[in-house]
């Protein structure tokens, strides 16, 4: 008897898990392992692989497409983290304040995150126009001859991070005003009742309390922005003169433009290392500065 | 005299919002004036910001050069069915996690937590070569398929299956239920709002998608909006009243979608940061 009540519970084990399983195990999984593998190859499609050991990592680090790509990357993420992260904090600071319409302002910040990628690059790429776009007209309106933006080499990075800015405020703003709302309100009161002014009360109270939250946004924000891809495509395609070639756009283009598949996969693998990497730097600091109660 | 100071700074904190929200709207009212300009205003200097004369030939034009209806349609159909499809899978696998004990649930578990720290990037080019040798390119089941399994779901929903107490379910394995009984009636009727949260974020997932669509079809007949949208722009480059009505049509369906289901974004954001 329990022999069989054991088989008949694998067998209700085996039919929830079944569909979730299969499908992932054949559309992750088999991917990610063999995604290792290919990194190994030299593949076209066409012929035959050839295996090559790790020719392609010893190309990939003697290219120079790649170390750029690296260096725009690392220079998106630079100017993106810290604008996103202090102006999301700020919103949600003022946000937190118990005022009127917090559905009404939440909604606005929100709606760009709830945009396709590809619609707010078009949208931005037409508000950037050097000649006809919005941004130039309000900087002449102030006798600031605009720069050419998407068509500069020195401009075109900061027009995509100023982009990514706009687009993501409202997803970490919502993280911060979550985490906001998780401090109780009595550790305020007490504040003020010994006298605390806000800048005390915030750098004693809401600072050390808001930490996880703080590295919670940190991470995300850094996960993603490793993966920079659909705004550089649609507003630059990595241009003018590969100012702006990051490095999911590289594993695309190798990908899908050269067909060529080992290489990709040993770029993605790199991108992956490298956010593992930064993750697991983070993890570490966060014991300096992040307590959890 | 502090109640002064509390209203100058209510004050304050309002024209702050205010003008932030008016650079977040801002953009979006001039995607939507820039479509309803004819051609001969769209790059007028100064610009318009109210187009006089106001018209939706931008939209007519771009539905006669493009399969723009069928567009909308395949981005519906793909969002659609990729919702229905995490809905199932996940809430069926994060029951067995959940609420059955299993030798190696805990390291199949963690096998499922580890493949969310793998970027998408790591596995789309063998995905690709996947679907190629499947015969799936150009097709609804390679621009699909691979989106209706998701770790992440399986995650979201197992933290809100185990909140739910097991008193109920005891009382219905006494009355001979079987688990697929107390599944459908009662995880499933519980376990609502957590769907609607799991909804909202594949449907947007969908939707919005970009990457993968881009690399599965090439065929206008099967594209989403995403694709559609960047290859409208790549064939007219500078006619931003025809790229802009692609965009709003783009945009506008998720927008709805949002204003009405608002607080599943909210929360989705809150719950995924039990990941931290």
């Amino acid at each position: 008897m329990v022999g069989e009540r054991g088989w008949r519970k694998t067998g209700w084990v085996l039919l929830f898990l079944l569909p979730s399983l299969s499908g992932l195990a054949v559309f992750s999984l088999t991917p990610i392992v063999a995604s290792l593998g290919l990194t190994l190859f030299d593949w076209d499609l066409l012929t035959p692989p050839r295996f090559i050991g790790l020719d392609n990592f010893s190309e990939l680090f003697t290219s120079d497409d790649f170390w750029a790509a690296l260096g725009h990357t690392l220079y998106f993420i630079i100017g993106y983290i810290p604008l996103v992260l202090v102006l999301a904090l700020g919103l949600a600071l003022i946000l937190n304040q118990k005022l009127r319409g917090l559905m009404l302002y939440r909604a606005a910040f929100y709606l760009p995150v709830v945009s396709a990628w590809v619609a707010v690059a078009l949208l931005w790429k037409w508000i950037f126009n050097p000649k006809f776009g919005l941004v130039n007209y309000l900087l002449g309106l102030l006798g600031i001859v605009g720069p050419g933006w998407l068509f500069d080499p020195n401009w075109a990075m900061p027009a995509i991070i100023l982009t990514s800015v706009w687009k993501d405020i409202g997803f970490v703003m919502v993280m911060f005003l979550a985490g906001l709302q998780g401090i109780p309100a009595d550790y305020y009161e007490a504040a003020a009742i010994d006298g605390a002014d806000r800048w005390q009360s915030f750098w004693s109270i809401t600072r050390p309390l808001l930490a996880p939250t703080t590295f919670f946004a940190l991470i995300i924000s850094l996960i993603n922005s490793f993966q920079v891809f659909d705004q550089v495509w649609i507003m630059s395609g990595g241009g003018p003169a590969g100012a702006t070639t990051v490095l999911v756009e590289q594993i695309v283009k190798n990908a899908f433009s050269y067909s060529r598949m080992g290489y990709a996969s040993a770029l993605s693998w790199v991108l992956f290392l490298l956010v593992f990497a930064a993750t697991a730097v983070q993890m570490r600091l966060q014991q300096t500065w992040v307590s959890y109660e | 005299m502090s109640e002064l100071r509390v209203s100058l700074t209510r004050g304050l904190a309002y024209a702050l919002l205010t003008v932030a929200a008016l650079f977040m709207v801002v953009p979006f009212v001039w995607m939507v004036s820039t479509s309803l300009k004819t051609d001969q205003f769209v790059l007028s200097m100064p610009p318009q910001f109210i187009p006089d004369p106001a018209t939706l030939e931008s939209y007519a034009r771009l539905a006669e050069l493009f399969p723009i209806g069928r567009m909308v349609f395949n981005s519906l159909l793909a969002a659609v069915v990729t919702t229905l499809g995490q809905i199932v899978t996940c809430a069926m696998a994060a029951y067995a996690f959940s609420r059955m004990k299993f030798r190696g649930s805990n390291a199949l578990f963690l096998l499922y937590l580890a493949t969310l720290m793998v970027p998408q990037q790591v596995t789309i080019t063998p995905l690709f070569i996947l679907v190629r040798y499947l015969g799936w390119i150009n097709s609804y089941a390679g621009l699909i398929a691979p989106g209706i399994f998701s770790a992440f779901g399986t995650f979201l929903l197992r933290q809100f299956f185990l909140s739910l107490p097991r008193e109920l379910e005891e009382a219905a394995f006494l009355d001979g239920a079987s688990h697929w009984t107390v599944f459908t009636r009662v995880i499933v009727p519980l376990a609502r709002p957590a769907f609607a949260t799991l909804a909202v974020f594949a449907f947007m997932g969908s939707w919005n998608a970009f990457l993968w669509p881009l690399f599965v079809v090439r065929d206008p007949e099967l594209m989403t909006l995403p694709v559609g949208l960047a290859t409208l722009h790549g064939r007219y480059l500078t006619e931003w009243n025809l790229v802009m009505a692609g965009s709003v049509i783009a945009v506008v369906p998720m927008l709805i979608v949002y204003l009405f289901a608002q607080r599943y974004f909210v929360q989705g954001v809150v719950l995924s940061g039990i990941k931290g």
